[in-house]
């Protein structure tokens, strides 16, 4: 059969009603501070993984709030828990511990092991 | 003699509300900590946001205050109430008696060296937003060896919505200053390139939307959403800022001449000392709480101790002028109803 380079392509939009919000719950119930992120960015303009990979702690914690759980649980592997975001944050998120609750909680539900 | 009010602070709510007491036949003493009235206005070169000089408002409070009794140089040490009357002990060892009495101990500029990491007292050309306005009224907005700085920051928040600084809540007047100076800098230095770093732009004042588009489309200064993380030198000693640039997703690193700390406000230390020795309650924030949000902004939990202007939120010119005649209004309805 002749192709003619037609594929189907996924819907990039975030689906906020099938998405699975069940890292997230886990992470905000554990960490509560992770609720007062007003996306300013300081956590990854500080970031040394950041400067050189594609990892924006920022990015992670919007997309882990919408069920984005695929990206994020590629990308948090990155992080190299130094802290140095947590002394940065106007709002007093602690950051390494959303970094490590959310790797704890891909661990725990095992469809999303890290 | 209908009655005397004392109020504690010549700033700009302070002269306005003494003005209007006098004028409604009340004997009122100004009581002023610095040798001149006038307050924080004393250092805008212009006001936001229709930039007209912060001279032009402080000749129409000089006015306001003929009647007064202004006495200046002088601190408010204590106060306490005897009866229905008030007792103030100035530093120089006097006593002045008052019927009531009107708190505009107004704000203190937030220290920016408390904020280690934008480099204020480190390193030369990282300046404040105070610091700018006084240039902009000696008319030479220069770099510390005397060159023209080529290309500026502005960093908004500086100790506003900053846990790490204690202070929870947005200043308000900051990012509108910053468009202000920003478009000042492009009309100052001509071909210079301007940069405001913001968390959120809040321009809700009467035209404050209207400058920022100016801003934007006369002026073509440039908006990035991102909070600066730290400040260092490179080998050429220009400064180095570091932010994510949030809407892009990706980290951006700039190189500066200069960068301007929008630093934000805080209770006064005068308006602490007097909360604490009279007993008068404080919000979360430090400032003054008011005895009801709507309808009671300028009363107090003590009967007969009202206040004005940014000693209990920060406020602008307008809303300070405003927030003045409603106090000298309430103080009027007060000293009525208790005779």
């Amino acid at each position: 059969m002749e192709k003619f380079g037609f594929s189907l392509q996924k819907a990039r939009v975030i689906n906020y009603d099938s998405n699975d919000r069940s890292i997230v719950d886990y992470v905000i119930g554990r960490e509560p501070s992770l609720k007062l992120c007003i996306e300013c960015g300081g956590c990854s303009a500080t970031c040394t993984t950041g400067m050189f990979t594609h990892f924006s702690l920022r990015e992670m914690n919007i997309l882990l709030k919408r069920g984005e759980n695929k990206e994020v649980r590629n990308k948090i592997k990155q992080c190299m828990l130094c802290g140095k975001c947590i002394l940065v944050c106007p709002r007093g998120v602690n950051t390494r511990n959303v970094v490590f609750l959310a790797k704890q909680a891909f661990q725990k539900y095992s469809t999303h092991a890290v | 003699m209908k009655g005397s009010v004392i109020v504690v602070g010549g700033g700009t709510a302070g002269m306005e509300a003494a003005g209007r007491l006098a004028e409604e036949g009340f004997s009122v003493t100004l009581i002023e900590k610095e040798k001149e009235l006038g307050g924080h206005l004393r250092e805008w070169h212009h006001l936001f946001p229709d930039r007209r000089p912060g001279s032009e408002v402080m000749s129409y409070l000089k006015k306001r205050i003929e009647k007064v009794n202004v006495i200046t140089g002088t601190t408010v040490e204590s106060f306490h109430k005897k009866g229905r009357e008030f007792i103030v002990s100035t530093g120089n060892g006097n006593s002045i008696h008052g019927d009531a009495m009107l708190l505009t101990t107004g704000f203190d500029l937030f220290r920016s060296e408390r904020k280690e990491e934008y480099g204020y007292g480190i390193y030369e050309n990282v300046i404040t937003s105070a610091d700018l306005e006084m240039m902009f009224t000696k008319k030479s907005v220069r770099l510390k060896n005397g060159e023209k700085p080529e290309r500026i920051g502005l960093l908004h928040c500086v100790g506003s919505r900053d846990e790490k600084a204690g202070n929870l809540y947005c200043s308000k007047l900051c990012c509108v200053t910053a468009v202000k100076q920003a478009i000042e800098l492009r009309e100052t230095l001509g071909d210079s390139k301007v940069f405001c770093f913001y968390m959120d732009m809040r321009m809700g004042g009467a035209l404050y939307e209207e400058l920022y588009r100016e801003a934007q489309e006369k002026y073509g200064i440039g908006f990035i959403r991102g909070k600066i993380s730290e400040v260092s030198t490179n080998i050429n000693n220009r400064l180095v800022v570091k932010a994510e640039d949030t809407l892009a997703g990706r980290p951006l690193r700039m190189e500066l001449d200069m960068l301007v700390l929008m630093a934000g406000m805080e209770m006064s230390q005068t308006g602490t000392r007097l909360a604490e020795s009279g007993n008068l309650k404080t919000g979360e924030n430090r400032f003054f709480a008011p005895a009801d949000h709507h309808f009671g902004s300028n009363k107090s939990n003590v009967k007969g101790i009202f206040y004005a202007g940014t000693c209990t939120a920060p406020m602008n010119i307008t809303e300070t002028i405003s927030h003045a005649r409603s106090a000298a209004a309430d103080i009027a309805g007060y000293l009525k109803n208790s005779k």
